[in-house]
């Protein structure tokens, strides 16, 4: 399956897989009925039950490495033989000055290493994956890392506050010999379709409102999911799981559905409900929370959504490795369940939303 | 003025395109739709004038001089073509205007295109563009919506005529069950009062239910003179008997009885006059229902119920399609979908296929003559039309 039998899959040279995944969830959680008693008189249905919110110390960088150390741990390797550290933000601490060069540090992965940071809204994580499928696959390099995490920025009193939430996860990618999922094959959609942005130098992004349904997150994370399952010649029912991009509950539930995907199928990866749109890391840790419970032989789809937009959607068959590896760092469940509320105020103090100056 | 019966006007074709969220569509592109269509309807028949009924074009699309924009995209370089806004009245007042060309005898073919094209906005935006239609200085300034403005007549009248909250229900209702039959509309699904009385208020004490949604959508007509048609056109002939637009205060505090629409009544009034016929005559009814209380504010200007007394029309069921004066029969601005500015001319499409038996599932039996209206803001403008069936029996 490569560009001479006419597919459209990536696909590399040699084949790749999984060899070691972290999540990682700060413990603060705000309840959407704090957004709501706040800015909505108490009135309302919300998005989500609650959201994950990173503490006073905590960032993309801290969580990145924390996520990245979980996956380390699983995948049971020599941290300097990997020879790219890639981290997919929209939450980058810095403007200019990298994500990934100080988590590659942190994780004894420098200085032989191709440290960069990766932007495309909620999607930055998976491409992050894809480009490591072709690092490893070309044989560049033994192992890669992609990251997908965030802080998400919610404009208060948006309706985006409910959701955006911090969180994500980290995966370190090399050759199927090793793999406890392998990479059966990959494919991306892009096209220009502004549905949400955020301007150089802006502290909150703008949306198109219901534009950022349809012909955004539907019309993308179908066209990938649907190309990559005919590609491949799979079908809904050869999935024991699947993950969409989970931006609030019911987008990746009705995508699912529209799909052919029961909701069986994609309760274990369906953590929004709990934790939130993690952005970047949104597909990715609905992704370990899955491989949590997957057993060898499971097949697993995971698309992803970024605005602006487009779509990664990865096709993986667990091998019987996984079960090995499982408990070497915490489940993601473990990290949800580590939970400590607290009301819009104290949100408003650790997400800096007061201006002091 | 009487009716001068030496020139008949008639509407020739049809043009109505389905009302949604046309992300991929723009203004031009919408219009062309409903152009082509009405001009496909009438087999061909080529139009002298354009008129334009649009409300937010210069706002949201950042775009005027669309009779110079629509003709040209349409391939008519070199006709007489101009756009008339009057807020939600504009279709309504481009029918008027092709009507006064069409009697002067200076012109015997028009068409007459409504065209809104919102979704390219984010709604406050949107919204902005649309208080526009209030009194800038004395109503918007304050940061009046045009659906608080409704709500307060709502209230008014509640208070005023002592009626039930769920007076207004079968409104909703009537207009929902009217649009699930009809491919254009963009709610069609039916609902029950149960629906209505638990959807969630929107500006106290106008619910979801009571407001009609904001959409893209073009609909067009082709008026001919009947004495100069070149041959028999595919479908009877439905004439304009009567025409007329009449003006308010645009500001409701300007008006000594706010809960008496009285643009709307003297352009009624007029139009009856005009047509000889009167509100017993009237086998439908297109108003103007973004908010229920236009509904029946319009009706009670019409003549067909007392004043304070219109809501019990939908109590009766007397607005469904087989009551007395059956209203929005083809779903109205609430289910259909208000698109502003082309509300007009949807209207005057969906009366002519009523009268041409042309409406399908929709289809009032017998349908003789249709009485048409829409409003600008919270009825500064109104624009009348009588249309009727041209007997050859």
């Amino acid at each position: 399956m490569s560009e001479q039998d006419g597919s459209i899959l990536y696909k590399p040279t040699k084949n790749v897989g999984i060899v070691g995944y972290g999540a990682y969830i700060p413990r603060y959680r705000l309840p959407g009925s704090e957004v709501a008693r706040v800015w909505k008189g108490g009135k309302g249905g919300t998005p989500v039950k609650e959201k994950a919110v990173a503490g006073l110390d905590e960032d993309v960088i801290t969580m990145s490495i924390e996520a990245a150390r979980n996956a380390l741990a699983r995948a049971d390797i020599d941290p300097a033989e990997i020879r790219a550290v890639w981290v997919g933000s929209e939450s980058h601490p810095y403007s200019v000055k990298p994500t990934s060069t100080v988590v590659a540090e942190a994780i004894g992965a420098t200085p032989h290493t191709l440290a960069a940071d990766w932007e495309f809204a909620c999607k930055a994580g998976t491409e992050a994956v894809q480009a490591s499928i072709g690092f490893v696959g070309s044989g560049m390099s033994k192992y890669a890392l992609a990251i997908g995490m965030d802080t998400a920025q919610g404009r208060p009193g948006d309706a985006l506050e409910y959701t955006a939430a911090a969180g994500g996860a980290a995966f370190i990618l090399g050759l199927e010999t090793e793999a406890l999922a392998i990479v059966e094959g990959s494919y991306s959609f892009a096209t220009d379709t502004p549905d949400f942005w955020r301007r150089a130098d802006e502290k909150y992004p703008e949306h198109g409102e219901r534009f950022t349904g349809e012909p955004a997150y539907f019309n993308h994370i179908s066209s990938a999911a649907e190309t990559l399952m005919s590609e491949l010649g799979t079908t809904a029912g050869d999935y024991a799981y699947a993950v969409f991009h989970q931006p609030n509950t019911k987008f990746p539930q009705r995508v699912a559905k529209s799909l052919g995907f029961s909701p069986e199928q994609i309760e274990p990866g369906l953590l929004a409900p709990r934790i939130g749109n993690v952005y970047a890391g949104s597909a990715l840790i609905g992704l370990t929370s899955i491989l949590d419970i997957a057993r060898g032989g499971d097949r697993v789809l995971i698309v992803s959504y970024g605005s602006g937009a487009g779509s990664d959607a990865i096709s993986l068959k667990i091998t019987e490795r996984l079960e090995d590896c499982k408990a070497n760092a915490p489940t993601t469940e473990a990290y949800i369940a580590r939970r400590t509320e607290i009301d819009y105020a104290t949100y408003a103090r650790y997400r800096g939303k007061l201006s002091q100056k | 003025m009487t009716h001068n019966h030496d020139v008949n006007i008639i509407v020739a074709g049809v043009g109505l395109t389905p009302v949604g969220e046309h992300w991929e569509k723009s203004l031009r592109e919408l219009a062309l739709e409903a152009i082509v269509s009405a001009m496909t309807d009438a087999g061909g028949l080529k139009p002298q004038a354009m008129y334009i009924g649009n409300m937010l074009a210069p706002a949201l699309s950042r775009q005027s001089q669309l009779g110079a924009l629509l003709a040209d995209f349409a391939g008519m370089r070199g006709i007489e073509a101009m756009a008339v806004e009057a807020g939600g009245a504009s279709g309504g007042v481009a029918l008027r205007q092709a009507y006064l060309a069409l009697s002067s005898g200076l012109v015997s073919t028009a068409i007459v295109v409504g065209v809104e094209k919102v979704t390219d906005r984010v709604s406050n935006e949107v919204l902005t563009a649309q208080m526009t239609s209030s009194d800038a200085d004395y109503e918007s300034v304050h940061g009046v919506t045009p659906t608080a403005q409704a709500a307060m007549l709502m209230r008014r009248y509640i208070f005023e005529y002592d009626v039930p909250r769920d007076a207004f229900a079968g409104f909703s209702v009537t207009a929902h069950a009217n649009a699930v039959t009809n491919p254009n509309a963009m709610f069609r699904r039916a609902i029950k009062p149960d629906t209505y009385a638990k959807a969630g208020i929107v500006s106290d004490p106008i619910n979801m239910f009571d407001a009609a949604p904001l959409a893209d959508g073009a609909a067009a007509v082709i008026l001919a003179r009947e004495d100069v048609l070149p041959g028999k056109l595919p479908h009877p002939s439905i004439r304009i008997e009567a025409s007329s637009t009449s003006i308010d205060a645009v500001a409701i505090h300007d008006r000594p009885d706010p809960l008496v629409l009285e643009a709307s009544k003297h352009s009624l009034d007029e139009a009856y006059r005009f047509s000889g016929y009167s509100a017993e005559d009237i086998d439908l009814f297109e108003l103007h229902d973004i908010f229920s209380i236009y509904a029946v504010l319009s009706l009670e200007a019409g003549g067909f119920a007392k004043k304070g007394e219109g809501w019990k029309l939908a109590l009766e069921d007397q607005i469904a399609r087989k009551g007395s004066i059956p209203i929005c029969t083809f779903g109205g601005s609430k289910a259909r979908g208000d698109t502003g500015g082309a509300t007009g001319l949807y209207q005057a499409g969906e009366a002519t296929l009523q009268l041409q038996g042309r409406a399908g599932e929709n289809q009032i039996q017998d349908a003789k003559v249709a009485l048409v209206q829409c409003l600008g803001g919270t009825g500064a403008t109104a624009a009348s039309h009588v249309l009727a069936r041209v007997d050859t029996g």
